[in-house]
């Protein structure tokens, strides 16, 4: 019998796969947002695995609410990025170094 | 009576959680669809960080979410699962990919390379896999838990309409913030986007609001037979 157990193991590996993504990819600013994007799927599937398991349907509200954050940060997060293609030529992380960090 | 049927809620809750159930357990139907979801969604999330180029890592992300839906649907959330589909894969992966082919970047240059971060990369992903499996190892649920929250009746009602119940009255105005979150999201990304051309002729409506009559307009007396 699948239980809650299975669920938090399939989120925590999507989890630590989005937050590989980020460090692997030093090229190219997109597939970094779609690493947050795979990290904040995985926090949706423990809401409503959560929710489904103590059934109570909070955590199936709050997973509506992290999605909508999540669309507005993909958003936002794309607007930067064409903004800074216009004034770079370049979708590199690399090439972010204007302030010498 | 409520109180002795939660605790024994909870003696299920907390006996999915023992490891020894892992080992011998009988596979239904459903748990082989879950494990089914479960690996396509895991392994494509995979071909997302991996894949060589922007257009591919779209499209696994796009199999991604659909497969994340039918672990959704497994779990009783039609509506969300259906969310997904329509928000993530309908709007949110199409705006990648459409961004992803107007930005039209250099192939080469957009090629995963792997970079020095690679170990602190691996390191930091371990640590928190081995602290979410530490947390998860020594975790009972709290028998405070089922006194303190109220079961919903999404057992009585279909998923769509308790949602709906809940959000549009105790929730209501988080809701509210969450339209304005998009709303401040869409009024952002126009103005980061809008950029401003030379060579076309645009209103300037202040310009026109202060124009002085006088200086405008000018009066000659033109007599018969003359031109200008």
């Amino acid at each position: 019998m699948i239980g809650l157990g299975h669920y938090l193991t399939v989120a925590s590996i999507l989890f630590v796969i989005g937050i590989f993504g980020i460090f692997l990819n030093r090229r190219n600013v997109i597939i970094v947002l779609m690493s947050i994007e795979i990290m904040l799927l995985s926090i949706n599937l423990n809401m409503v695995a959560f929710s489904y398991f103590l059934g109570d349907l909070k955590g199936q509200i709050f997973s509506m609410f992290i999605l909508t954050v999540a669309a507005a940060e993909a958003a936002i997060g794309l607007a930067i990025l064409v903004c800074y293609f216009r004034n770079k030529g370049s979708i590199s992380i690399e090439s972010v170094n204007t302030m010498k960090g | 009576m409520v109180i002795a049927g939660n605790s024994r809620l909870l003696e299920i809750l907390n006996l999915t959680l023992d490891l020894d159930n892992y080992l011998e357990f009988r596979m239904n139907p459903s748990d082989f669809v879950f494990f089914v979801f479960s690996f396509v969604t895991i392994s494509s999330a995979v071909c997302v960080i991996f894949a060589s180029s922007s257009v591919h890592s779209v499209l696994w992300l796009i199999l991604s979410f659909i497969s994340a839906a039918g672990l959704f649907i497994l779990l009783n959330a039609e509506f969300l699962a259906m969310l997904l589909v329509v928000v993530y894969v309908g709007a949110v992966a199409v705006l990648f990919l459409f961004v992803v082919m107007m930005l039209n970047a250099d192939p080469k240059k957009t090629k995963t390379k792997f970079s020095n971060f690679v170990p602190v990369g691996i390191l930091t992903a371990l640590i928190i896999f081995l602290e979410l499996g530490v947390v998860f190892g020594g975790w009972r649920f709290s028998e405070e838990l089922y006194i303190n929250s109220v079961p919903s009746n999404f057992i009585i009602d279909d998923n769509t309409s308790s949602l709906g119940n809940i959000l549009y009255t105790n929730y209501f105005l988080p809701f509210q913030i969450a339209g304005i979150i998009l709303l401040v999201a869409m009024i952002g990304a126009i103005i980061l986007t809008l950029s401003k051309r030379d060579g076309v002729k645009r209103q300037d409506v202040l310009d026109q609001i202060y124009r002085d009559p006088n200086k405008s307009v000018i009066l000659k007396d033109i007599k018969p037979g003359q031109g200008l």
